[in-house]
């Protein structure tokens, strides 16, 4: 569990996260959901030490990662997963390469080991066949997947993703929902997602932390998204006229089931 | 304000050494790593070094024969001139001006580029001290190759002077070789490597620096790689006065 205490952020004198807090559970895939430039980026930067707030606590299962000296950082990092909205695979490494390269660094395992835990990752992500392949010679989604493979070789207990359809047509991002869902539950890994995807966050959005504007807006998961009346968060998710039919038909069924 | 900004990025760059100056995750990766940039920045230049050499050694020797052809100057003069000119200025200074376009582009581009595509943040998230895992190899494998490549220059350019003495009818062979052999001091040798040796450290770094801390898209690495080849060069020159002064002196 990651807890996040009354954070603030400026650059330049403009506070971009205003006493943020937020809790992310294990096991879920919690969400970060906000238009552009309402601080959602920051702060999951903030979360895994690349920037740094100014005031507040962020604990990962009770160590405050602001607290850390260089060291610690380190070794907490070993426990953390990332995938990249432009996925950040090592151009000059196979696919195989790739996935193999927090082992090699982090761990004791022989080649042979190595070897057999990332083909394990790259089938997990169901992308066997391409493990010799260079990152430009595989499409967008594939690149993805590769990323996802790379974040959770080491068995992370932290994954931040950010934007991970950023660039995906729909069929690709809702796969590639599906996966990062099914690893959170079958690992019992703390995902953080952060996404401006409707379809994400109606579709695996377990605990959804709205930002607007540098303020944490709303808290809850895609079942109490319907019913929110909080206008901000309306005026996001159910931004186009599809989503707005889609919400009052919700509405209205749930009304004929529980008149 | 010129002034505050050269301070801080001075104090930047001094910052992001003391990163890369400290002991590599894991030394097996470290050694592959350098190997593989031995190849890249050091065996890739050799080719470049031997053609650029070989055609100024002839000049060299050309304009030495057409400036100091006197009766009261002896015609060995040309291959001690030669010699001289090769080993104290052209085997070292003019090479790593070469070689900074070369090599220190390549690394800024390199660099700025796994910048702006995130890799660098995905090392960084990783645990892995990205300016050390980067850039410590480069430094070894290209300041370490070094002295090869100003042997196989002064070599070279020894070799086209001696083409233009053994093609054309400027200057004799035996004049040309007797000049090379006269009036020897080794300390000149030691000289040109040791500033090699220095320069090839300022293009390592300043290229990785310039590249390292972009910030942007493929505008910037452009701009980055520009400003790390423009910086290498005035303090590849910079370096040339002070070693000279401390060297020859």
């Amino acid at each position: 569990m990651i807890e996040v205490k009354n954070i603030v952020k400026s650059f330049d004198d403009r506070t971009v996260l205003h006493d943020v807090s937020a809790t992310f559970y294990t096991g879920k895939t919690n969400l970060i959901i906000g238009q552009s430039g309402s601080g959602k980026t920051v702060l999951m930067k903030s979360l895994v030490g690349l920037i740094r707030p100014e005031k507040g606590e962020i604990l990962f299962d009770g160590r405050d990662l602001l607290k850390m000296s260089a060291d610690e950082t380190k070794e907490l990092r070993k426990e953390i997963g990332m995938l990249f909205q432009g996925s950040a695979l090592f151009d000059s490494e196979t696919v195989l390469g790739n996935v193999m390269f927090p082992l090699v660094m982090f761990t004791k395992m022989s080649q042979a080991e190595m070897r057999d835990r990332a083909m394990f990752c790259i089938e997990r992500v169901n992308l066997k066949g391409a493990e010799n392949k260079y990152p430009a010679e595989i499409s967008g989604g594939m690149q993805k997947r590769v990323a996802i493979a790379r974040a959770i070789a080491l068995n992370p207990k932290y994954l931040f993703c950010d934007e991970p359809n950023s660039g995906l047509d729909p069929k690709t991002s809702i796969l590639i929902d599906e996966l990062l869902s099914d690893i959170t539950h079958e690992y019992n890994i703390t995902t953080i997602i952060n996404t401006h995807d409707m379809n994400s966050v109606l579709g695996i959005g377990e605990n959804i932390i709205f930002i607007n504007k540098g303020f944490r807006e709303w808290v809850g998961d895609m079942s109490r998204i319907y019913s929110t009346g909080n206008e901000a968060l309306n005026d996001f998710v159910f931004a186009t006229r599809l989503f707005k039919e889609v919400k009052e038909y919700v509405k209205a069924n749930e009304t004929k089931q529980h008149p | 304000m010129i002034i505050t900004n050269s301070i801080e990025t001075f104090g930047r760059y001094c910052l992001f050494i003391k990163r890369i100056f400290s002991l590599p995750d894991k030394w097996k990766v470290f050694g592959k790593r350098t190997v593989s940039e031995i190849i890249k920045l050091g065996l890739d230049s050799i080719p470049l070094v031997l053609v650029i050499s070989i055609f100024i050694g002839a000049v060299i020797a050309i304009q030495m024969q057409l400036n100091i052809a006197s009766p009261l100057i002896p015609a060995y003069s040309v291959g001690l001139a030669t010699r001289e000119i090769i080993l104290l200025e052209f085997s070292n200074s003019i090479l790593c001006l070469i070689l900074a376009g070369k090599v220190g582009s390549n690394i800024a581009s390199e660099i700025g580029t796994m910048r702006v595509t995130e890799q660098i943040d995905a090392l960084e998230i990783m645990g892995v001290n990205s300016a050390n895992f980067l850039v410590l190899p480069k430094i070894i494998a290209f300041v370490g190759f070094m002295p090869v490549l100003a042997i196989l220059c002064i070599g070279t350019s020894l070799i086209g002077g001696y083409l233009v003495a053994l093609l054309t009818d400027l200057i004799t062979v035996s004049k040309y070789v007797y000049g090379l052999q006269a009036l020897f001091n080794e300390w000149y040798v030691w000289y040109g490597l040791i500033k090699s040796l220095v320069f090839a450290f300022i293009i390592a770094t300043v290229s990785s620096f310039f590249g390292y801390y972009v910030k942007g898209g493929a505008l910037e690495v452009g701009k980055a790689s520009t400003n790390g080849v423009v910086s290498s060069s005035i303090l590849i020159l910079l370096f040339d006065v002070i070693l000279t002064k401390l060297l020859l002196q």
